[in-house]
């Protein structure tokens, strides 16, 4: 029987192409249980280009707990493709041996325990020793950035975006592309932006007024590495005055535009690009089927739907890397470029085990100085937790219910509402939460909690509308969150069906009666895209609640029911 | 929960007007296609719509059409109550037979664009725009 490994390197010489993942070593590594700095970076450099990924670090300068979701559900050809299959069966599928490193980074269960074991994840001083590895080993490799960098933390919020700044010019990128960014406004991501010692990429970044390319941001930016001419082409986050708050960036329209994606490929091929390089925050199945729609695209690093994946999925003759969220991982990824054409790539997901790679000292004293003005405040301990607290996965977590509990018993609501975003990291049974924790899970720059009335009709809208950002067939209707949470209203999904049909049952939890459409509810939420929402921030409302529990109690969330995954 | 006869009557109305806008829409469409084709055959090529996936702005939606060798081009929307958007003549001295506007879209719903060729011949192209409510983006 042919195994998987085999086919994929069998498939891969077929299409003209010798590949090998860094994953065997890895994995083997964790069987051994014997995990040290050389054996992480270990890389037999390959080719004449090195490319180095980071993406959606969402500002988390510092190690952390981040559990991967176990509800990743796809949808048309995505079914049961990766990025959407989880834990038991990530595993099978890529190998890896129960209760090893591999399982915990990439899988969520018995995260807890294995959490005690291996420890936090990520911290950019981890990271910039990664980086300064592989550059040792090849000092013109390029770093690239793929977004979501400049939010999600108190401090970031509090400098806006300044303190990441300072802390990514130091790890010294080649090029970056946007999402989150522009949420600080159009105004400080432009001042951004104009000292940015490194290119601010977004093909799809156009002027809204003129519908034509914007100034600020260059499509796409030529290096000369190893002797070859690579174009990396930026793509940021198609959908960003829907899902983000448009009137924050109000000069600025994005979308997907493949072809004119196709357009700028077309460009620097005649330019006389030997590879071409796209940075992408399109989300992976987007990215999956752009690269089945644009030609010529040799790799796409791609970003937003916080997706790590061990190995490279080949559409074509274009390699797709995933690298994950919030610092857990840094992908390698080395060609072989020989007369303008990729003859083949040697890639690992380096995961960075905080306890395991030794911080450099130069980053870890930086990040010291960001933080230093604010530690009274973000060391501040709030409340407990007496079970896991995590938010990654298509409905809802324990952090989600946890603000959604806030929400109504702080705002005195029926029904509460939380963004379905895949940022904030987690927190294990019996540790402190602090106020850093908090803000980690809800900082942004449209954090008011609303509190308004609904009727059950337009309740129902907002979920199907959410729906179907999520579960349309097609990828390019996709915008990459998850649903939005609900608390104090359970509801039946059928993700097979199209918009204004998925949604049934839906129930009001504290007496048990079914919504009515005409009846008008008590509604809290937050993170609304509407300009002038009133209400406290959404991060007093949790801090508030939390002291008031003391030991906040984590109670599995059954109020969902899924149909048809 | 009991109605009045009166909360009833208006009810009922309610329901007889959400069913029979999608209903004389969807005809007023075909009326708008047949009246440009002459109920010709539509060949599915030669003709680009280029609109955005999810519309930024449902007021305001950007799309550009081209169909090299067209001598008229008109474009629909499917969903809004009244379809027709705009249509676009060329003249032997054009220099190339594409065209851009915006357009306001009522929610959801198909754009159309047919072109007339100088032969006679027709060609279609449609996409679906979504008009969405937007947030919760990650």
């Amino acid at each position: 029987m042919i195994s998987r490994r085999d086919f994929l390197q069998a498939s891969m010489a077929a299409s003209a192409m010798v590949g090998a993942s860094g994953f065997g070593n890895w994995s083997k590594l964790a069987a051994q249980q014997a995990l040290t700095q050389d054996q992480l970076l270990q890389f037999d450099t390959f080719g004449n280009v090195s490319l180095v990924h980071i993406t959606d670090i969402h500002a988390q300068l510092k190690p952390i707990y981040f559990r991967e979701p176990e509800i990743n559900l796809g949808v048309g050809d995505n079914k049961g493709a990766v990025p959407h299959i989880t834990g038991a069966e990530f595993r099978k599928l890529y190998g890896i041996e129960d209760g090893s490193p591999s399982h915990y980074a990439l899988t969520y269960n018995d995260f807890s325990a294995l959490a005690q074991t291996y420890g936090k994840m990520g911290g950019m001083d981890r990271v910039a020793t990664v980086v300064n590895a592989i550059r040792a080993e090849r000092p013109d490799a390029l770093l690239l950035d793929g977004g979501d960098t400049w939010h999600g933390s108190y401090t970031c919020y509090h400098t806006e975006g300044q303190d990441v700044v300072n802390v990514m010019n130091a790890l010294k990128p080649d090029a970056m592309t946007f999402h989150w960014e522009f949420t600080l406004g159009q105004d400080r991501v432009r001042e951004l932006v104009d000292g940015l010692p490194y290119a601010a990429l977004g093909q799809n970044i156009f002027d809204a007024m003129w519908d034509e390319p914007a100034a600020e941001f260059k499509p796409y930016q030529f290096f000369e590495r190893g002797g070859v001419k690579i174009a990396v082409i930026g793509q940021a986050f198609p959908y960003m005055p829907i899902a983000n708050p448009g009137w924050m960036f109000p000069d600025y329209s994005f979308g997907i535009r493949d072809e004119h994606m196709q357009q700028m490929v077309d460009e620097v091929r005649a330019q006389g690009a030997e590879c071409v390089v796209c940075l992408s925050h399109n989300g992976f199945d987007v990215d999956k089927k752009m690269a089945s729609v644009v030609s010529g695209i040799d790799v796409i690093l791609t970003g937003h739907t916080h997706d790590a994946l061990p190995e490279p999925v080949l559409v074509g003759d274009t390699i797709l890397i995933a690298s994950g969220s919030n610092g857990k991982f840094v992908s390698r990824v080395d060609l072989d470029i020989q007369n303008g054409r990729m003859m083949g790539f040697r890639h690992k997901l380096i995961p960075i085990f905080s306890d395991v790679i030794e911080p450099d000292a130069e980053i870890a004293a930086l990040i010291d100085e960001q933080r230093a003005p604010y530690e009274a405040e973000l060391t501040e301990v709030i409340g407990q937790t007496d079970g896991l607290l995590y938010r990654r996965g298509n409905f809802n977590g324990s952090w989600d219910d946890l603000i959604c509990d806030a929400l109504m018993s702080e705002r005195e609501a029926d029904i509460a509402m939380s963004p379905g975003v895949r940022w904030g990291p987690s927190i294990l049974p019996g540790q402190d939460i602090t106020r850093e924790d908090i803000w980690n899970v809800t900082s942004m720059t449209y954090g008011r909690a609303y509190r308004t009335e609904m009727t059950g009709e337009f309740i129902h809208t907002i979920l199907e509308d959410v729906g179907d950002n999520l579960f349309n067939p097609d990828p390019y209707y996709q915008q990459g969150g998850d649903m939005v949470r609900i608390g104090g209203m359970g509801y039946r999904i059928d993700i097979t069906k199209p918009q204004g049909s998925r949604i049934t049952d839906m129930t009001l939890l504290s007496t048990g009666e079914a919504i009515d459409p005409a009846k008008t509810y008590v509604v809290a939420g937050w993170a609304s895209v509407n300009e002038g929402t009133e209400g406290p921030q959404i991060w007093d409302v949790v801090e508030n609640h939390i002291r008031n529990q003391g030991t906040v109690t984590v109670t599995p969330n059954t109020s969902v029911e899924v149909v048809g995954a | 929960m009991s109605f009045s006869r009166r909360e009833t009557i208006l009810m009922a109305l309610g329901a007889a007007a959400a069913t029979a806008l999608p209903m004389s829409a969807r005809a007023a469409i075909e009326d708008a296609i047949a009246a440009f084709t002459d109920g010709a055959e539509m060949a599915e090529s030669g003709i680009t719509l280029t609109a955005p996936e999810i519309a930024e702005n449902g007021n305001t939606v950007p799309i550009e059409v081209s169909a090299p060798g067209a001598a008229s081009i008109i474009i629909l929307a499917a969903g809004n109550p009244t379809p027709g958007v705009a249509t676009f003549n060329f003249g032997p001295l054009a220099g190339a037979q594409a065209a851009s506007t915006r357009m306001r879209l009522a929610g959801t719903q198909d754009v159309v664009a047919i072109a007339k060729m100088e032969d006679g011949s027709y060609a279609q192209a449609r996409q679906e725009v979504k008009v969405t409510i937007g947030g919760c983006g990650g």
